[in-house]
């Protein structure tokens, strides 16, 4: 009990966020958004609730007129297991995953009326999970076959994010070609950064399904959702066994990892800091007695007031005041530019012409 | 020992509940109230169509008063509609398309993709303000993108969509509609849409809403209504009320396995247990009407608990109707399901054709011009009556209204009352509202010719080969009916027969919507900037580099160099020799 409550205050931060990002439109993209919804599963599944999680999917799968089994995204071919579920927000849908939207959720400018779950509302006490799958080459990550982020501008919105205390610590993973290029940038404290592969190798997907005709999840996505399948949220697993998931024989490219900027020891560092969720919990022996005049509260309702005459319901076609309908009046504007210009214009000339003193036969 | 803390705590609060209902029943009456009903209708082709309706009434002003203790009806909106001052808000959410020629006319329709329509309170000075803002959260509480809903898709209709609530003046300033036909409807949407019911998934009807079943359907629809009814029959108070329907097809071959028989566990693949315990009133209704004044042709297992006769748009019905809240239902076995079986097989010419129906596509060929065709059905034989036609076109086809031609019978058809703002580009689309009178059995043509308009090369969306789409078209119409219709109380009548108030029993007001269109624009190659710059450099390069060589390039005589320290050596040998040096 003591080691818990130390390890509580060892780790150092209160709440945990994610943002999940699939970058890929089109239906061959398929695995991306598998990958995406797979680490979303094992997310919500080791705590972190919706609302702390930024969901960003650039193409619909699920209810894609191609897909054989609508409403389902499998992972493991012969449809074993549906990565989609019943109980999915996505927050950012179809052409909202831009560059400038990913951006913007990161460093926090976002326009103010921007609902709540399309915000990433954290502190400097924040845990973030960032993993972002896609199709990428050495420098860059495209989004949606029409622009591309590149790993300077992604260190710069990590640092804008430490300087505007938006996290506590960072955890970056990133599935596509060439990843570790992105990472290679980065110059803010306290990020941790796990990529599929290294500069000049692909990232390969793994298996396809004969039944969909897609290939359903990358190589490296697929590890890491069967490691952390195995996780619960009181396990003790470290960062160290995260790093050697997919060597090389299975994944066929070399994953790399990130750790410098860090303060902590890998070793030290838990799985749950990342994928789970901090909950506070107060644990008291007491007995709390509820106020039982709370159950009159509702009868304190403002009388309504009533009508003088009984309302009405519209009419649904009223064709006789319809068609004697009154164009509406426009509003009268004075007149601007063009039509002012040319009438000065005129009267300049006319005065010009026959001097000032036949204003007389004007009036 | 903490454990048993939490189970004391746990117990203690239980405690402190109970008495909360007792005391309510004693004599203080609960301001709303939950009804439930599912509606099973086979189509003639076959197919079944199942339509959910929740309907919660709040007794209570969300306009005036600082209302804070929500029950049944969802926080998330009430506070949406006390803060904004919304009169009316009709939110529909759809994948697919209902096919009216064949299935004939639905219980309520909507466009494919998202639709929004809002009646402001008159107090709203800044009502493009107000939408805005409305648009943002609601994309916010159902997953859906309607943040795209700005100036460039929403119009301002002066005829069509009136209040469907309570309303003391119509002035259309007040209205603002929007569709987004690019919208996609899957589990995300649904998902919010659910959490809004008080017993959510859990209890009742709603246990059937199983995603993986409703979305593998030819026709898919979930709405939100918020309006304000009359309390009671005299209609001095006014209550809020939400409407929560869902409307699903499933499709006889992808789900019914090629037969025509259905229930309730081949359609959702689950049965029902039990009604919702916040509901006042849980039915399922079968429609069993007999077609052509024969004997029934359907044939329900279990039996129903009672018929209900009703007059359905302007035709007479009958259904079977289960009552989830009566004791008698569950007596023989603990869940519910609903079988239908056909006793012969359909004929097809039994098929009835709907009075009114329509049909939308583009004409014309290549990537400059087209025309957009509208054909209106009316079938029925002796009567006449009026539709208005809503159409609204982006302002990227460029529409042409002195083509504008309404043909019916080979004459030519002059609408009543017209309506036209042309787009402002970038700014504002098209809107054209027409009321037209329709003569008895005839299809009335409506062409007009558009021009495809060249968009910025950062306007294209990432996909541009896909195409854009043109918002469905809205046909409002008084469609006379064959039996009239007496005016019912809204509160013994199933739900589906009174979301439209009707004033006159010989007709009936319905709203169909046609097709969405699917229009290709000049597309560049977005990869033409790069082979430009390429080329260019290249070009640029070689022509004007070597140009400027030259031009400029000067010669000069450069002095032999001495050699090197080797080359100095041998000649120093060289001479010494008497050799000619090198």
């Amino acid at each position: 009990f003591q080691d818990q409550a130390e390890q509580f205050f060892r780790s150092g931060h209160t709440n945990n966020w994610a943002v999940l990002v699939c970058t890929s439109r089109f239906w061959f993209n398929y695995r991306h958004v598998a990958n995406t919804l797979s680490v979303y599963r094992s997310v919500k599944r080791l705590g972190i609730p919706d609302s702390h999680i930024v969901l960003m999917l650039a193409d619909d799968m699920a209810c894609n007129p191609r897909n054989p089994k609508p409403a389902t995204v499998f992972s493991h071919k012969n449809m074993e297991l549906n990565v989609y579920g019943d109980d999915v927000e996505v927050d950012y849908r179809s052409y909202e995953v831009t560059v400038e939207n990913f951006l913007r959720v990161l460093t926090g400018r976002i326009p103010p009326s921007t609902p709540r779950s399309k915000r990433l509302l954290s502190d400097d006490r924040s845990n973030i999970l960032i993993y972002m799958t896609g199709h990428g080459g050495n420098g860059f990550l495209k989004f949606q076959d029409s622009e591309e982020i590149t790993n300077v501008e992604l260190a710069d919105a990590f640092e804008q994010m430490w300087q505007k205390r938006r996290y506590n610590e960072l955890l970056f993973i990133i599935d596509t070609c060439q990843g570790a290029s992105m990472y290679e940038r980065f110059y803010s404290p306290n990020i941790m950064a796990l990529a599929s592969s290294q500069v000049g190798e692909d990232s390969l997907s793994h298996q396809p399904d004969l039944g969909i005709g897609v290939h359903l999840m990358d190589r490296y996505t697929f590890y890491v959702l069967e490691f952390l399948e195995e996780i619960h949220p009181a396990s003790q697993t470290n960062m160290n066994d995260l790093f050697q998931v997919c060597p090389k024989s299975l994944c066929v490219s070399t994953p790399g990892h990130r750790t410098d900027l860090f303060q902590r020891d890998p070793q030290n560092v838990l799985i749950t800091d990342f994928f789970g969720s901090v909950r506070k919990v107060e644990i008291t022996a007491e007995t709390v007695s509820l106020d039982r005049g709370l159950a009159g509260f509702e009868s304190k309702f403002p009388e309504d007031e009533l009508a003088t005459e009984p309302l009405k319901y519209a009419e649904q076609l009223p064709v006789a005041q319809i068609i004697h309908q009154k164009p509406k009046q426009k509003d009268w504007h004075p007149p601007g530019g063009f039509i002012l210009g040319l009438w000065a214009l005129i009267i300049m000339v006319f005065f010009k012409t026959y001097g000032i003193k036949h204003m007389k036969h004007v009036f | 020992r903490a454990g048993m803390a939490a189970a004391l705590l746990l117990l203690l609060l239980l405690l402190a509940a109970c008495p909360g209902p007792g005391r309510a029943g004693a004599g203080r009456e609960r301001r709303d109230t939950l009804r439930e009903e599912l509606l099973l209708s086979p189509l003639p082709t076959g197919d079944v169509a199942a339509t959910f309706q929740f309907r919660t009434r709040w007794d209570a002003d969300l306009q005036r008063g600082a209302v804070s203790h929500y029950r049944l009806f969802p926080k998330a909106l009430g506070r949406l509609v006390a803060a904004l001052g919304v009169r009316e808000l009709h939110l529909a959410l759809t994948q697919g398309f209902w096919r009216t020629r064949v299935w004939g006319q639905p219980p309520l329709q909507a466009p494919a993709g998202a639709e929004l329509w809002v009646w402001f309170q008159p107090a709203v000075t800044d009502v493009d303000k107000a939408w805005k803002e409305l648009s943002n959260i609601l994309s916010g509480i159902f997953c859906a993108s309607l943040n795209f809903i700005d100036s460039t898709n929403t119009v301002i209709p002066t005829a069509s969509f009136k209040p469907l609530g309570l309303a003391n003046g119509t002035d259309h300033h007040l209205l603002r509609y929007a569709v987004l036909p690019r919208e996609v409807v899957c589990t995300e949407n649904l998902t919010p849409w659910k959490k809004l019911l008080p017993c959510g998934s859990k209890a009742g009807l709603a246990v059937l809403l199983k995603a993986e079943r409703l979305f593998h359907s030819s026709y898919h629809s979930q709405a939100v209504h918020i309006r304000p009814v009359c309390r009671d029959a005299s209609c001095m108070a006014v209550s809020w009320e939400l409407r929560q329907t869902l409307t699903v097809v499933f499709d006889v071959f992808s789900s019914g396995q090629g037969k025509k028989d259905w229930s309730l566990f081949k359609m959702f693949s689950r049965t029902l247990t039990d009604a919702c315990p916040l509901a006042s009133q849980s039915k399922v209704y079968v429609d069993i009407s007999p077609k052509n004044k024969e004997k029934e042709l359907l044939e329900v297992t279990p039996p129903p608990t009672s018929v209900h006769e009703a007059v359905v748009q302007g035709d007479k019905k009958t259904y079977a109707v289960y009552d989830l809240l009566s004791p008698l239902l569950f007596n023989t076995s603990r869940s519910l399901n609903v079988q239908l079986k056909w006793k012969r097989p359909q004929d097809s010419s039994e098929m009835p054709i709907p009075v009114l129906h329509a049909q939308r596509y583009v004409g014309g060929y290549g990537l400059q011009t087209g025309e957009i065709c509208t054909l209106i059905y009316n079938t029925h034989p002796y009567r006449a009556f009026p539709v208005i036609l809503l159409e609204t076109v982006p302002w990227y086809l460029r529409l042409y209204v002195h083509t504008l031609t309404i043909i019916t019978k080979g004459k030519e058809n002059k609408p009543s009352y017209i309506h036209y703002q042309p787009a402002q580009d970038r700014r504002r689309p098209h809107l054209l509202e027409m009321l037209i009178q329709l003569p008895a059995n005839s299809v009335t043509k409506i062409t007009i010719q558009f021009e495809r308009a060249l968009l910025k090369w950062t306007e294209y969306p990432p996909d541009p080969n896909h195409g854009f789409y043109v918002g469905s078209s809205v046909l409002s119409a008084l469609v006379p009916s064959v039996i009239p219709m007496k005016d019912v109380d809204v509160e013994q009548s199933p739900l589906f027969t009174s979301l439209f108030p009707s004033s006159d029993g010989s007709s009936y007001f319905v709203r169909l919507y046609t097709e969405p269109l699917l229009v290709n624009l000049p597309t560049p190659d977005f990869s033409m900037p790069y082979n430009v710059i390429c080329l260019t450099c290249t070009v640029v390069a070689v022509c004007y580099g070597s140009f400027y060589n030259l031009l400029t390039r000067t010669f000069h005589v450069e002095e032999p160099s001495r050699g090197g320290l080797a080359k100095r050596l041998a000649n120093v040998i060289r001479k010494l020799r008497g050799v000619p040096l090198l």
